[in-house]
């Protein structure tokens, strides 16, 4: 079994949110105010998203999507908010401006300005997210694998998530040891094919577990 | 009783626990003051008598101080806080001296000194002008979105010196110039309130209140209050009763001395016009057991009210594993998730809809009730709770 010189840290996060005091009751307002809010909030209502929402699966998978299908009951632009893949975008600027864009080209089309009846207005938030070292450090796939499955679910998101948008990696940092630190740059490919985007942190986990296992059990076939 | 952190591995979500001490060790040391108004009755009381101890077993110097105020102080604190949440109310200048009269001599009582303060609630509020240095927050359970303007200057005139105010939902927050955060409140899982409880203690309980267990049961579990739409309950269980033969339950606190409770029950009994599938109980203060048992023997949960809250009376339903059927007032907004954990709806008809479609299907009362538990696991218990006041203090003890 191969052994990383280099060994991995896992580190979990802890969010506290904070409340913007912006408030939309409209589609109009949603997209002026998604034009001047800070990126951390961007960031707070398509990725922490899913650190609020780490085992129960919501219909859509960023607040945007949410909001308007579920409290507007526009369920056309509701769709395609739901597609925007934030790992499309490098930077946090181009996924606000693919949102803004999106929410215009609907208002151009429609005849009135959906707006809030029934339901909730949407309320702008933004993360304040503090690391936390777990003091777990693997040197083998075998120890990454047994690790990953303990680990509070925030250490996903801090390794995935955080990772890619706060942190400006360009990769997670798992797919990333794996291949600069344990030499296995095709488990690392399958690791990086997995898209975070999809479902709930404990899906992400799961994921990340079944390609491990895959190539442990390759390892330990004679 | 206080529990051990340890005794919460097997109720939070993994690693929890754990996650705790890591947390923890970046804070140890430091003093965390909380300032309330009492230390009985309501959820804030019931939070912190948890959290206290737990906060100690950490490593953190905690201490829960209480105001020592009289009858007056505590009718002017109310008159506040209903005006406040949009009353038609106000404080007269003597009892807004009344008011400050009693924060000045607290300030004078406690030792003010700690690395943080959290001050509960507007009755403690104008401590803040005797403040002696650390950070100090002010922590607000009430709906003050739309408050009476002549009360909300006076209130916000001490707000503005906080380091931070911290709210329960969005909503609730208000324009200020300092940061406000969203710490949402929590239930234990520990607490006679939501322990396990076997059947045979649920259906002794159920049988002492003289509810049968052989139909389904509506239950309605909130104050008798206007707000509270028990007669809009009565009549979502009547479209439900065409087609299902079940019960409801409405249950409350008592209401000996309050006008508004005598009125709404009166007005729910005549609505209810001796139907004997229809079961109105006023609860003793504290009646934790009966609730546990009331919660656990419901088929679904209702709550109809216009204006809510946090409401943890759904949360610990929903740890209970009850589906929800509830407005979009407060708290219900955010704990229902829509089709997953139960169903939020806007009219008597929408509930009863709801209903019976729920009781059509048995396999969707069971998952609905299995998401809505590990919801609550994830969000809404003390543990994690305990994670938000940590991350708070690791914020700002390094500012």
């Amino acid at each position: 079994m191969q052994t990383a010189s280099r060994p991995f840290l896992f580190k979990e996060c802890s969010e506290l949110r904070e409340i913007l005091g912006e408030e939309a009751y409209d589609e109009k307002r949603l997209v002026e105010l998604l034009e001047t809010v800070p990126l951390d909030s961007i960031y707070f209502h398509t990725h922490s998203y899913f650190l609020r929402h780490s085992y129960v699966e919501r219909v859509y998978p960023n607040d945007f999507a949410q909001w308007v299908a579920m409290e507007v009951r526009d369920h056309v632009l509701g769709e395609r908010l739901a597609v925007v893949d934030p790992f499309d975008y490098g930077e946090l600027d181009a996924l606000r401006g693919q949102l803004i864009s999106i929410i215009d080209d609907h208002l151009s089309r429609t005849p009135i300005v959906p707006r809030v009846m029934f339901g909730e207005p949407f309320y702008f938030n933004k993360s304040l997210i503090i690391q936390v070292p777990t003091r777990i450090e693997v040197r083998t796939l075998q120890e990454f694998r047994s690790a990953l499955s303990e680990v509070e679910v925030s250490a996903i998101y801090f390794h995935v998530f955080e990772a890619r948008h706060r942190l400006k990696h360009e990769e997670s940092d798992f797919s990333a040891w794996i291949h600069d630190g344990l030499g296995m740059p095709d488990l690392a490919e399958k690791l990086r094919a997995i898209n975070p985007y999809l479902g709930s942190l404990e899906r992400v986990r799961s994921a990340l577990l079944t390609v491990c296992d895959e190539f442990l059990n390759r390892e330990h076939r004679p | 009783m206080a529990h051990e952190l340890d005794e919460y591995r097997d109720h939070a979500p993994k690693g929890t626990v754990e996650f705790l001490y890591r947390l923890s060790d970046q804070v140890a040391g430091h003093s965390f003051l909380h300032i309330s108004a009492g230390r009985y009755g309501g959820g804030m009381a019931e939070i912190l008598r948890r959290l206290i101890p737990m906060l100690n077993t950490l490593g953190i110097n905690a201490r829960w101080e209480v105001l020592a105020g009289d009858q007056e102080f505590f009718q002017v604190s109310r008159r506040l806080a209903n005006s406040l949440q949009g009353q038609d109310d106000y404080l007269t200048d003597q009892m807004q001296e009344a008011y400050l009269k009693i924060n000045a001599r607290t300030a004078q009582s406690l030792n003010l000194d700690a690395d943080l303060v959290m001050v509960h609630d507007p009755p403690p509020a104008a401590l803040i002008e005797h403040r002696k240095g650390g950070k100090w927050f002010w922590r607000c359970y009430l709906d003050i979105a739309k408050p009476r303007q002549h009360s909300w200057s006076f209130l916000r005139r001490f707000l503005v010196g906080y380091d931070a105010a911290i709210f329960s939902l969005p909503g609730f927050a208000h324009r200020l110039p300092i940061p406000q955060f969203l710490i949402s409140p929590s239930i234990d899982p520990l607490s006679e309130k939501n322990r396990p409880m076997p059947r045979v203690e649920v259906n002794q309980v159920l049988s002492r209140l003289g509810i049968p267990r052989d139909k389904p049961i509506l239950l309605q579990l909130a104050r008798f209050e206007w707000f509270k739409d028990p007669l809009g309950a009565i009549r979502a269980y009547r479209l439900v009763r065409k087609h299902h033969n079940c019960r409801l339950v409405l249950a409350g606190s008592g209401v000996m001395h309050d006008p508004e409770g005598e009125a709404v029950l009166a007005q729910v009994h005549e609505a209810a016009a001796g139907d004997p599938d229809v079961h109105i109980l006023q609860l003793p203060p504290e009646a934790d057991v009966e609730i546990n048992a009331l919660q656990r023997a419901a088929t679904i949960i209702l709550q109809k009210s216009f204006k809510e809250g946090f409401s943890l009376a759904v949360t610990e339903a929903m740890w209970k594993g009850k589906p929800v059927i509830g407005s979009t007032a407060g708290g219900l907004a955010a704990q229902i998730l829509d089709g997953v954990t139960g169903y939020t709806v806007h009219s008597v008809e929408g509930a009863a809809f709801r209903a019976r479609h729920l009781l059509n299907n048995p396999g969707l009362l069971q998952r609905m009730g299995g998401a809505g538990r590990e919801h609550v696991r994830r969000n809404f218990l003390v543990t994690r709770h305990l994670s938000d006041y940590l991350t708070l203090m690791r914020l700002f003890v390094t500012r």
